[in-house]
């Protein structure tokens, strides 16, 4: 079944364990310039929202990379690089409408999540589930349970306020 | 490599910088963070320093973890003599700035000297610069940090910096990094303040290569979920340190209107769940924020409902403020906690010194000692939670005679004042203590008298003590990694046994401090935490370097004793009031007069008090006088300090 990243910002503590599971998977190395995840901050109001690859059913980067580079994984569903073809033009992190795509001056490379081919560690470690690994069906449930909850509060409210 | 992180030797007199490689032989000795700190300031100061002139040297730090992948490794570690004790000063905080100097190549930095106008350090990938801080002076904290980003153009920097009141040499300024991370404790805001020095600010893309990633990664995952599976740090990963102040106040051991009374009548108003009622703009299910890889994220993110302050955003207010803002002064508003907490954030002051000095001030004008022409008219009472806020920003800015005075600390205050407020002033070693009231802990007594800041809750609090835990968890605990034998009662209000548990937890949280790992983390408040097994094995998969946990014992102590050697040059003597290992007469005179029936009539009995600080010492390896005896030091390698290997 397919499984895909949901992100929940609200429950983000914005703590960047993500960051840091990411690269030492990755490279071996802690340092979050290497992290396909990123957590953008707005430290003054509290807001942390974690930016990873939606591996975008119709995905631009797909589309517009010029060597064909970026194509879609045939079993597994995900957006992948082929580096032997990358001419790091960076055209894939232009178009990118998350800013998912990396450009890693380190290593002079184009970034970008591959779910670490079945297993993400970024949702593996993060504990409060701001990052979590879920099929694809499932992905508003959660949303639609609140919402109905927030729904049936307002009108047992609503009901004692104005009884008919 | 996480070992190759270097220490930099900033005179900002000069504009002399160096950098060195820390020897792994200085690391095997004192790891890093805090034990490396205790090293250099040894070192790096001579005795009687002024600790607000050039010769004093701030010594900030990562530990020797920061920034690998261990969890919860965010802790920065500031150094210098203290102008709050002028004894050793010294602060921890959490956040994001210790691992952000490491991705910018360091673990150290040693500054000394003072610069001629305001400067800030910019520290980017290996490079330090001295930069003009003209345009940041005068600016609040957070205003500082990010006006620094603007000035780099880059929305990633970490800066750690003063506010106003360490502008103004208050003598118990903090420095802050992001929104509330405060190195809290003895000054050290006040010590940048003399040194013109604003803010160091980092900036880091550097590799930190993990020796062994697959372990690292595989244990951390260990490590998590042992942490997060203790109760206690669930409950402060939804409500924040706030959620012991209910069941300490209802036992009856918080301290209120300055040591009057052991229990706080309003208690209930300044609860979390209340704060949580009244700030309903950020509140919520997921309402809480972490430092850099940390589980527990034990603060809760705030903004302030009402008053001229409202709207503004925040994140607390901790355990200290409840004590600060609420119990100490006897105000019961809410509102005053988190107004009062914010203030101290963006000022940049210590909150729990503030409130607990503001409290003394209290008794002393009801006592009639400190009269109304003293405040300028301000009616100092208990209760009065605008004379409270007012009083904050007085001694902030020192404004007035009395924001002045008491922007000096207690001890200098109390001369100045005279009479017999001395008395009054609950201190020990020149430092306020935390409003918890320990007359019915022996033990936890025991840890703030003897502790090496200060009267301070962090360096050695035995606070397992309250859970009652079976004697045979306590020796199960405590006899490791060395043997012990000797007596343990899982009483709290027992003497017996008591200094070797202060005596393990003190090498204990140093421990944890040379690594740079948070307090919340280790056997603080949770018998089956992370502890001296675990810790030799976290070093060995991040940075190959291998220890037993006895190593990791006798780096804890040896650094302890620097750290005491430290305060010897600087004139401690075991019964002074002022700079000794005791305390004020009201713990030995004053019973409990509220709380549990454990509590109500308890207090510290003199003759037990002196018998386990004389116990205490011999664990240690000291004499009667508190000084470590030539065995020690050579057992410990330290017979040769001050020896300048770095
Ligand atoms: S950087 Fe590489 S993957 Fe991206 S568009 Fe250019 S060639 Fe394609």
């Amino acid at each position: 079944m397919e499984k895909v990243l949901k992100i929940d910002y609200q429950k983000c503590t914005g703590c960047r364990l993500c960051e840091l599971v990411c690269s030492v998977s990755h490279h071996g190395v802690s340092n979050p310039a290497r992290s396909r995840i990123k957590v953008v901050k707005w430290e003054a109001e509290g807001l942390y929202v974690p930016m990873t690859c939606q591996q975008c059913e119709d995905a631009p980067c797909i589309s517009v990379c010029p060597v064909k580079a970026t194509s879609r994984d045939e079993n597994d569903g995900f957006v992948v690089i082929d580096y032997e073809k990358c001419i790091g033009c960076r055209s894939c992190v232009t178009v990118c409408p998350f800013g998912a795509r990396n450009y890693s001056t380190i290593d002079k490379v184009v970034l970008k999540c591959d779910l670490c081919g079945g297993d993400p560690q970024c949702a593996r470690f993060c504990e409060v589930k701001a990052v979590d690994f879920i099929s694809a069906d499932r992905l508003s449930q959660s949303k639609k349970k609140d919402a109905a909850k927030r729904l049936s509060t307002a009108q047992k409210a609503a009901a004692t306020l104005y009884p008919e | 490599m996480a070992l190759n992180r270097k220490i930099a030797y900033i005179d900002l007199s000069t504009g002399k910088i160096e950098t060195k490689p820390i020897p792994v032989e200085v690391r095997r000795k004192f790891l890093g963070g805090r034990g490396l700190d205790a090293y250099l300031l040894y070192n790096h100061t001579k005795k009687g320093v002024d600790s607000l002139g050039p010769k004093n040297t701030l010594i900030v730090s990562g530990g020797i973890l920061t920034a690998t992948c261990a969890s919860a490794t965010a802790r920065t570690h500031v150094m210098a003599k203290s102008p709050l004790t002028n004894l050793l000063g010294s602060c921890n905080m959490g956040g994001f700035f210790a691992p952000e100097l490491a991705w910018a190549g360091f673990h150290h930095l040693v500054i000394k000297g003072k610069a001629k106008k305001p400067v800030y350090l910019w520290i980017h990938n290996g490079e330090i610069e001295i930069r003009d801080a003209a345009s940041l002076w005068g600016l609040t904290t957070t205003e500082t940090q990010w006006a620094i980003r603007k000035e780099l153009d880059d929305e990633d920097i970490k800066s750690m910096v003063i506010g106003p009141a360490g502008e103004n040499l208050v003598r118990f300024a903090n420095v802050m990094t992001g929104i509330k991370n405060s190195g809290g404790r003895t000054g050290m805001g006040a010590v940048m303040g003399s040194k013109n020095l604003k803010a160091i600010a980092a900036r880091g893309t550097m590799d930190i290569k993990i020796a062994h990633p697959i372990d690292a990664l595989e244990f951390n995952k260990r490590f998590i979920d042992q942490i997060t599976s203790a109760k206690v740090n669930q409950t402060q990963g939804t409500l924040g340190t706030p959620f012991i102040w209910g069941a300490t106040n209802s036992w009856g051991g918080v301290r209120t209107r300055n040591f009057q009374y052991n229990q706080c009548e309003y208690a209930d108003d300044i609860e979390p769940e209340r704060i949580d009622e009244i700030c309903t703009e950020t509140m919520g299910p997921h309402h809480m924020t972490g430092c850099f890889g940390c589980q527990v994220h034990c603060r809760a993110k705030y903004k302030i409902p009402t008053g001229p302050y409202a709207g503004k955003y925040d994140e607390g207010p901790e355990y200290t403020s409840q004590g600060a803002f609420g119990g100490e002064p006897d105000c019961k508003s809410a509102e005053t906690v988190l107004t009062g907490n914010h203030l101290v954030n963006q000022w940049g002051v210590d909150n729990l010194e503030i409130g607990s000095i503001i409290a003394w001030a209290m008794e002393l004008y009801e006592l009639g000692i400190l009269t109304s022409k003293d405040t300028d008219g301000l009616e100092l009472r208990f209760g009065n939670d605008e004379a409270l806020l007012e009083m904050v920003r007085r001694i902030c800015f020192r404004e007035g005679w009395l924001g002045d005075t008491l922007a000096d600390g207690g001890i200098p205050a109390s001369e100045k004042i005279g009479k017999n407020s001395f008395d009054y002033l609950i201190q020990v070693k020149g430092m306020n203590n935390l409003h918890s009231d320990e007359r019915a802990t022996p033990g936890l007594a025991l840890n703030i008298a003897t502790a090496s800041r200060g009267s301070d809750h962090l360096r050695s609090r035995p606070a397992i003590d309250l859970y009652h835990l079976p004697e045979a968890v306590l020796r199960k605990i405590y006899s490791n990694p060395v043997p012990y034998d000797g007596p343990l009662s899982s009483e709290h209000t027992e003497y017996i046994g008591k200094p070797w548990q202060v005596f393990w937890q003190e090498n204990c949280y140093m421990a944890v401090d040379c690594l740079g790992i948070c307090k919340y983390h280790t056997t603080f408040l949770g018998a089956t935490l992370p502890n001296f097994e675990d810790w030799p094995k976290v070093l060995y998969y991040n940075t190959g370097l291998e220890f037993t946990p006895k190593d990791i014992w006798d780096i804890a102590e040896r650094c302890n004793n620097i750290e005491r050697l430290f305060n010897l040059r600087e004139g401690l003597t075991r019964d002074d009031l002022k700079k000794g290992d005791t305390l004020n007469h009201r713990y030995f005179d004053e019973p409990c007069l509220r709380g549990a029936p454990d509590v109500i009539g308890a207090k510290i009995d003199r003759k037990k008090f002196k018998k386990m600080v004389d116990e205490f010492y011999v664990h240690h390896g000291w004499d009667k006088n508190g000084v470590p005896t030539p065995e020690t030091l050579k057992r410990l390698g330290l017979d040769q300090e001050p020896s300048h290997l770095l």
